[in-house]
């Protein structure tokens, strides 16, 4: 690929109080592809995706979104930026109706025509949530609430969109629906990072994968072939 | 029946502007989980602006009406200021420090108010010019004031507004967003300081029309008047459930009742002559017809505490308080 890429992570570290979480990481991610970042529990996934989002600040290295420096940014003026975030534990405002929201989705957005276009869209793409418009999401369950965190990351229009363990505590069934709806939205040209547990669901559902362990990326290519890689295989698969 | 009617209007009144404070406690509370116990000072510094404005103005010949609200309107900015000054300069910057530390700055500001409030206004009791006639209503045998009738209408303007302006607008939206969640609201671009110091100057603004109340319903204003009126409020936050903003509304009006109740039978409730046996000579002063009560109603504010010390043992979460497991 020889055009620059949406993100790029250079020499990323993070630290929570003098203990390096992240250890200098390098990794891109190019317009219109699903790329992965997989490993265990505590290898760093989520800390990588909060300094992206501003939420803690690295102690070394770079990220640029679209060319421009977005290092130790903020995280309200991201998504202005074209970046949205579906959090881990899905992150849904327990208190405030589905409809509420899924508005808040479009916070950053003035042109109501168009909000109440894609507020078409997110309940098209989501039936139960039109049906609970007027419920308050703390009363959704863990794949509603999984939809929701979804339904309200597009509703900012977003570039990239950043996606955190979307599959976590919920049923085989709910998990295909989600990841079902995760290829319909790169199908449609939104770029997706996507941080999984779940190595074998997101290797198939992504174009790259990196293999992130104890805040080292060791392994990168294409996800099919980390598909077929006997360490990845043994690692991460459970063969 | 006259003493239940008149005390019952006396309550709702008090219990009008306690509800309009408490929501400067409890929306604070809602979004930073900070009890800012510099409200109550707010409300005094809304007191004295008015008062100064209104004595002021007393003889310029305008309309009484018309130098009430613009001492109001001078009252309402003032108090918006002190309370994103406040927000800014001894919460933000312990927003991550552990609880106490906020807590403790805030009984500091609000010593620090009072203080600086002394030196402005005086030690002394102000006298808030009469320049609106009070006419007196009879219902039912009790006294209503327009005073008193103007009080509860604004506050219930005041609390429908907020409601509406909670629930049905954007910038409700994402302070109810932020207050559940100020990771994910500001992931959503919602910009966390900004929508703090809102709820900071919406609160005091609040306090502003409270105070400018509690000024022309006593007639009085005093540096120290924040301090017990603050308190009572919170216990109506407490009473309604600490962060729910219809809560404070229903605690407000139901403490500023009980109170007025509490001070209008507290001599009746206490009164030893039902017990004429206690102590010697007892009953011979009662058959002389005298009356002797243990408490008289001058300890009306022992109810608010009562009250809150009755909602922190039987239901701590308050009257409308969620439970805690589903802020989670």
């Amino acid at each position: 690929m020889t055009k620059s890429p949406m993100l790029r992570v250079a020499g990323l570290a993070v630290a929570y109080g003098g203990i390096r979480a992240i250890k200098g990481i390098d990794f891109e991610i190019y317009g219109g592809e699903t790329v992965t970042l997989i490993g265990a529990n505590g290898a760093g996934k989520t800390t990588t995706l909060r300094a992206i989002t501003g939420l803690v600040p690295p102690v070394a290295g770079s990220i640029h979104l679209n060319g421009r420096d977005i290092t130790g940014a903020t995280s309200f003026s991201l998504v202005r930026q074209g970046l949205a975030m579906v959090p881990e534990g899905r992150g849904v405002f327990p208190q405030l109706t589905v409809s509420e929201n899924v508005a808040m989705g479009a916070y950053i957005r003035d042109d109501k025509a168009e909000i109440a276009r894609d507020v078409e869209r997110v309940f098209s793409l989501f039936p139960r949530l039109r049906e609970r418009a007027q419920q308050s999401a703390g009363t959704l369950s863990g794949g509603e609430q999984q939809m929701l965190a979804i339904g309200r990351a597009l509703m900012s229009r977003p570039k990239l969109l950043l996606l955190d363990e979307p599959s976590m505590g919920l049923a085989p069934v709910i998990v295909q629906k989600v990841f079902a709806v995760i290829e319909s939205i790169a199908r449609d040209g939104v770029t997706i990072l996507l941080v999984e547990q779940n190595a074998n669901l997101a290797l198939r559902t992504s174009d790259r994968a990196y293999v992130l362990e104890s805040g080292l990326i060791t392994i990168a290519g294409k996800s099919a072939d980390l598909l077929s890689d006997p360490k990845v295989r043994a690692a991460y698969l459970g063969e | 029946m006259e003493t239940f009617l008149q005390q019952l209007f006396n309550g709702l009144t008090l219990g009008a502007v306690y509800a309009v404070v408490a929501l400067g406690y409890t929306m604070v509370y809602g979004i930073i989980q900070l009890i800012n116990f510099a409200h109550g000072e707010v409300v005094m510094i809304g007191a004295m602006v008015a008062f100064t404005i209104i004595t002021l103005l007393a003889n310029s010949g305008l309309p009484p009406v018309a130098i009430v609200l613009i001492g109001t309107s001078c009252a309402i900015p003032v108090c918006m200021i002190v309370g994103y000054a406040l927000e800014r300069i001894a919460y933000r910057p312990l927003r991550n420090a552990p609880r106490l530390a906020p807590l403790i700055t805030a009984i500091g500001m609000s010593i620090v108010l009072q203080h600086v409030a002394m030196m402005v206004w005086s030690r002394n009791n102000l006298a808030f010019p009469q320049i609106i006639k009070t006419e007196t209503y009879d219902i039912a045998g009790a006294s209503v004031t327009n005073i008193q009738i103007v009080i509860v209408i604004l506050c219930l303007v005041l609390m429908g507004g907020l409601l509406w302006l909670v629930h049905r607008t954007r910038l409700g939206i994402s302070m109810r967003a932020t207050a559940q969640n100020p990771r994910v609201a500001g992931l959503m671009g919602v910009n966390i300081n900004r929508e703090i110091a809102i709820t900071f100057a919406i609160g005091a603004a609040l306090g502003a029309v409270a105070g400018v109340m509690v000024g022309s319903y006593y007639g009085i204003a005093h540096y120290q008047m924040g301090a017990l009126l603050g308190l009572k409020a919170f216990c109506a936050a407490v009473l309604g459930g600490i962060g729910n903003v219809p809560g404070a509304m229903v605690g407000g009006l139901l403490l500023g009742v009980i109170e007025a109740l509490g001070a209008g039978y507290i001599g009746d409730l206490t009164d030893l002559c039902a017990v004429p046996w206690l102590f010697a000579g007892l009953a011979a002063r009662c058959a002389a017809g005298e009356h002797i009560s243990l408490f008289g109603s001058n300890y009306q504010d022992v109810f608010a505490f009562l009250v809150l010390i009755a909602v922190l043992v039987l239901r701590p979460s308050g009257l409308l308080g969620e439970r805690v497991g589903d802020r989670a």
